[in-house]
């Protein structure tokens, strides 16, 4: 068991799925861990994970390190806050809390829009605004 | 502004649940006007930085279990490197969808449990 969910949340990790959240059901659902132990495992799996699918993304060119530039500052602060809170809340309540967030992104997962097929859509509709601008311009 | 607000919410989801800061991070990404392939590998690179610090964190809050994490990383890695390997060729909605329904399913047992 061990086996399947390594590599199944493996796999997802390193697609940047919401990385392991996988193991952390596995673990507390099924193995019977604390949720803020299940936290630390997911935490301590992902790092070696990802460092390696970093790797890779990184010979496809996939990552963009200037968006990233502006994001780490915020993101430092609200690590502050919510590693105070996880000790400060109990594990029960926690795993709800966790549950919230996956119905929260669970429906809008099954329910996005193609954004592939959006931007395209998007892009038309900036080109044809920029001829009709042309148009104006030259009439007048 | 809208940025440095964005990082907050990864951030403080990753410090809540030590995970799910991919979750909040890729369609950020995406809706800042990255494409999906790179939005999901960006957040990966964005959520180790955090995870980093997480870690650090739980560990001085003697949070860990070592030996349990042991169990699952080496196959991890492989996952890694499969996962890596697909997000160059597989369509991305349709894989949303299927983790948006393993998501829900998962949240439902647990309210249930």
């Amino acid at each position: 068991m061990e086996i399947i969910i390594g590599l199944l949340s493996g796999i997802a990790a390193s697609m940047g799925f919401g990385g392991g959240f996988i193991l952390i059901i596995y673990l507390t659902a099924f193995a019977g861990v604390e949720q803020i132990t299940a936290q630390g495992v997911n935490l301590l799996f992902f790092l070696p994970t990802a460092l390696v699918s970093l790797v890779i993304h990184q010979k496809n060119k996939l990552i963009q390190w200037k968006k990233l530039l502006y994001l780490i500052p915020g993101g430092l602060l609200g690590i502050a806050v919510g590693t105070w809170l996880s000790s400060n809340i109990q594990t029960d309540f926690l795993q709800k809390l966790f549950a919230s967030l996956l119905i929260f992104v669970g429906t809008k997962e099954i329910f996005h829009k193609n954004s592939e097929k959006h931007l395209t859509k998007q892009k038309q509709s900036n080109i044809i605004k920029t001829l009709k601008c042309d148009d104006r311009e030259k009439s007048s | 502004m809208k940025k440095h607000l964005m990082g907050v919410i990864c951030g403080l989801l990753n410090g809540l649940f030590g995970s799910g800061g991919g979750i909040a991070a890729v369609p950020m990404l995406e809706s800042s006007g990255i494409e999906p392939r790179k939005s999901h590998a960006t957040s990966v690179a964005f959520i180790f930085i955090l995870s980093t610090a997480t870690t650090i964190s739980y560990l001085l809050g003697d949070k860990l279990d070592f030996n349990m994490a042991a169990a699952y990383i080496p196959y991890g890695i492989i996952g890694a490197v499969i996962g890596a390997f697909f997000l160059k060729k597989v369509p991305n909605s349709v894989l949303r969808r299927i983790f948006g329904a393993v998501m829900l399913a998962a949240a439902i047992r647990i309210f249930l449990k």
